[in-house]
């Protein structure tokens, strides 16, 4: 009898004193957590705290230096993935671990396990999108796909394999409300069930919602476990970064002056047959402004982005205006020459290349706009300095003089990104999602910087995904919904639910545009 | 098992420098254990390849002759394989600059056409005629891929074929010398339309200078120049690089623009050092062991002309040892492609650590 309580009482997972070095670097400093059967665990601390770290250990894709793992009481060691599944772990990326050139059936039948029948794969993939609500089309290919839809591949492909631990990465980042709240209603269903969950989040207030156990990690160290239902979203900030955060200072009245950044009827085909086509796209955005676009990632958003940075030219040289004057065909090197600055969505790749130092990551951005070229030549001397500039300024962490940008995190490039175009001073600035993945404090900062470049008379143009961002720091809001933008309403005068129905189309402009 | 390829954190300068290094160890292992399969010593084998060329001072000097045409050739690969295009076919480009250049030293035969300003303007004519020949060839393959999105390796390649029997047909029908007798061959230019020698007597001639300079002018503009930033960018992260503001298919173009010039300037002073006249095989397969120089020199130009003396070493070793221990010449060949390919697996380790996996099952 004693022997079966206590087996009862045995969590699910129980990680003791888990160490984890790279070199003489300590990622992971004797952590020690429970998890029980049908427990909603939130796992939360800024970028480099050492959480992507944990659950790595944890699925099996690192092995820690020291500390042991146990499941349902019994120590074991995961050689791998498979070893970690076969304890029932099963785990969402929030960087997706996806083919390319495989259709979204094919990347799921990769990750099940070998003697799952394949046949009707396809079916069961259905069901699963149709009953969580994430729309999801077995047959495209993944490269086809925005990060939102790929999101929905990874969070399917765990529930196929009925685990009874799911961690999920940042879940919700690319889901609207409506879809967020659907979300939590599945994963109180899982709960239900038994199963338990392992969030990682930096949004406080989900964390909240769904979880009755929070650990903090801070530099690596657990600082502590609270019941985050007890705790505020401030207070439970605080513990994250060690120190109160501030609340972002909007300057009373904004003085709206011209337009800087008007748009319209643009129309624009995508160039991947599974994009979207942008649909006769208007708006202005004025001095001084902030307007947001807010939208389920996969809405043209991206497409919109290149139309107008001008990495895709547009059909109408009079489509887009920088201050009246039409830039429509000119390129971004061009419109950079007229004031306009750019933050994509990707850090690495896009917006960064991740092997070139930052002050060639400097250069690749402004070359054009602030003299650092003289007969072909790159000034590096001025490039050095001015990218030591926009280190001090943001408060980029980093290790070494001039590190390569992969070798930092991914809250410090973005803000090493984000602060390279604000230092030039932009009269307009178009931002793509600039606190996707990115930690509290980070996302403070940036936002703030937003903040302050509109009140020195920017116009900025706000893409984003998160709602609360678009809410405290937006002037206007409108959604982007299948390459259409609705009518661009006052941020006060209009509800998360109103917002919520246009971003899945059901809001009454969605209905006057059926066809 | 499961081989997994972890990306290393960071790339060190010890690593960038021993992995070619224990790269070419590697190859002389494997080519001394094929040399022992064919019966012969693999010790003496090294010594004829790797040691004898280097104790004469004649053979230090043909190093330097047979390095040029590599080193030129490679250091223009090394724009393309930076921005991640693949010209697999210098060897043509070298083949259409010499025949191009050549031509205007065939035209100049007997002192023709200098008239009253003298013959001082054919060499250097030559040499141009010779870059720009090698420069349209290889247009060929980078227009295709612009417009049509034609696989530069397969177009770069074939051309080569095109451009070897256009030479054997050249020389054997128009360009042949008519008191030849009938052999296949281009007259022999005059002096004035061949490359000077750097010295009374010896083999050394201009063409290892131009080497030299264009090698140093390469690893200026990559280290300091806009044009060689947005070549590594637009290699390492495309998106980024449209992002920068670069235009890919002008970048396309201008890049096997200059790997051809450079490698039609290494034909033609193949043909006006080294030949002196057009013969229907003017390439050992210079333009193919070129792209194992440019891959063993690691793209850096510096790298290239190290990478070109040891390639030009089994060159001249493999003739010695032809002679010495009647080994084939398809040994150097073959050596070459082993080199290759410990300097790709070489290349690979560099980047990401390897490990074996045990027992997990994939």
């Amino acid at each position: 009898m004693i022997n079966e309580r206590e087996m009862h009482a045995a969590p699910l997972l129980s990680l003791r004193g888990i160490v984890k070095r790279f070199g003489s670097f300590t990622a992971n400093d004797q952590i020690s957590l429970d998890i029980h059967e049908g427990e909603a665990h939130a796992l939360i601390g800024e970028n480099g705290a050492g959480k992507s770290t944990l659950v790595k250990i944890i699925y099996g894709l690192l092995e820690p230096t020291e500390g042991v793992i146990a499941f349902h009481g019994q120590p074991v060691r995961l050689a791998g993935p498979e070893a970690a599944r076969a304890q029932g772990v099963g785990m969402v990326f929030q960087h997706f671990s996806l083919f390319d050139n495989l259709t979204v059936a094919e990347n799921i039948a990769l990750v099940l396990p070998r003697k799952t029948p394949l046949s009707g794969l396809r079916d069961r993939i259905a069901e699963v999108a149709d009953r969580y609500r994430m729309p999801l089309d077995p047959d495209r290919e993944v490269w086809s796909l925005s990060a939102g839809e790929r999101q929905r591949i990874e969070i399917a492909r765990c529930l196929l394999q009925d685990p009874r631990l799911i961690i999920l990465d940042e879940p919700t980042s690319v889901l609207t409300p409506q879809e967020a709240y659907a979300l939590f209603e599945t994963l109180d269903r899982l709960k239900d069930e038994g199963r338990a969950l392992l969030y990682i989040s930096h949004k406080l207030e989900e964390v909240r919602r769904l979880c009755e156990t929070a650990t903090i990690l801070r530099l690596g160290r657990k600082v502590g476990s609270c019941d985050p239902r007890q705790e505020s979203s401030r207070s439970l900030a605080a513990l994250m970064v060690g120190s109160a955060i501030c609340d972002i200072r909007s300057p009373a009245t904004r003085d709206l002056g011209s337009e800087r950044l008007t748009v319209s009827h643009l129309s624009l085909a995508s160039e991947d047959i599974h994009g979207v086509d942008l649909d006769d796209v208007s708006l202005s955005v004025r001095c001084g402004e902030i307007f947001g676009i807010a939208g389920v990632a996969g809405n043209g958003q991206s497409e919109f982005f290149a139309a107008l940075s001008g990495e895709r030219l547009a059909q109408s040289h009079e489509a887009i205006r920088l201050d009246r004057l039409a830039v429509g065909k000119s390129d971004i090197t061009e419109r950079r020459k007229r004031g306009a600055a750019f933050v994509p969505e990707e850090r690495n790749g896009h917006a960064a290349a991740g092997d070139f130092s930052l002050t060639g990551n400097f250069v690749l951005s402004r070359h054009a706009t602030v003299g650092l070229i003289s007969r072909g030549l790159i000034h590096f001397g001025k490039a050095r300095a001015l990218t030591a500039e926009v280190i001090a300024t943001f408060d980029v962490r980093k290790a070494g003089e001039d590190p390569a940008a992969r070798t930092l995190s991914g809250g410090n490039l973005q803000k090493f990104v984000v602060g390279r175009e604000i230092l030039s001073e932009p009269k307009i600035l178009v931002i793509n999602q600039p606190t996707w993945g990115v930690d509290a404090a980070a996302a403070a900062t940036i936002r703030q910087a937003l903040v302050d470049l509109a009140a020195r008379g920017a116009a900025v143009l706000l893409i984003s995904q998160d709602l609360d961002e678009l809410f405290e720091i937006c002037d206007r809001i409108a959604v982007m919904h299948e390459g259409r933008l609705s009518k661009a309403r006052e941020a006060r005068g209009v509800t998360r639910e109103e917002i919520g129905l246009l971003m899945t189309g059901d809001g009454p402009e969605g209905s006057a545009h059926a066809h | 098992m499961r081989i997994d390829l972890e990306p290393r954190p960071a790339r060190t300068l010890a690593l960038d420098i021993g992995a070619p290094i224990v790269a070419l160890v590697a190859a002389i292992i494997f080519g001394g254990i094929v040399i022992w399969l064919l019966g012969k010593s693999p010790t003496l084998a090294f010594e004829v390849y790797f040691i004898n060329p280097l104790l004469e001072g004649w053979s230090l000097q043909e190093l330097a002759v047979k390095a040029c045409p590599l080193v030129l050739i490679a250091v223009g690969l090394s724009f393309c394989y930076r921005a991640n295009l693949w010209n697999i076919g210098a060897e043509g480009q070298f083949i259409t600059g010499g025949l191009l250049g050549g031509w205007l030293g065939i035209l100049t035969h007997n002192e023709a056409y200098q008239g009253l300003i003298g013959g001082w303007w054919i060499l250097p004519s030559m040499l141009v005629l010779g870059a720009i020949g090698g420069a349209l060839y290889a247009l060929i393959p980078a227009l295709l891929r612009v417009w049509l999105g034609a696989s530069e390796i397969l177009t770069s390649l074939m051309l080569v074929y095109v451009a070897e029997l256009g030479l054997d047909w050249l020389v054997r029908g128009p360009f042949k010398d008519p008191e030849g007798f009938n052999f296949p061959q281009s007259v022999v230019f005059d002096d004035i339309a061949r490359l000077p020698f750097l010295a009374e007597g010896e083999r050394l001639h201009a063409g290892v200078l131009l080497a030299l300079i264009a090698a140093l002018i390469a690893a200026f503009v990559f280290a300091r120049s806009l044009f060689g930033f947005e070549v590594r960018l637009i290699g390492e992260a495309p998106r980024a690089a449209r992002f920068a503001g670069f235009d890919d298919r002008k970048l396309t173009l201008t890049v096997f623009v200059i790997s051809g010039a450079l490698a039609g300037l290494a034909g033609i002073c193949e043909v006006a050092g080294q030949i002196g006249q057009l013969t229907p095989k003017i390439s050992p397969g210079y333009g193919f062991t070129a792209i194992i120089v440019a891959f063993l020199g690691r793209l850096s130009p510096v790298g290239i002309l190290v990478a070109a003396l040891v390639l030009a070493l089994t060159y001249i070793g493999g003739e010695a040892a032809q002679v010495e221990l009647s080994l084939p010449s398809d040994m150097t060949r073959a050596f070459q492609g082993i080199l290759l390919m410990c300097v790709l697996v070489a290349d690979i380790a560099t980047r990401y650590r390897i490990r074996l996996r045990l027992g997990a099952a994939a």
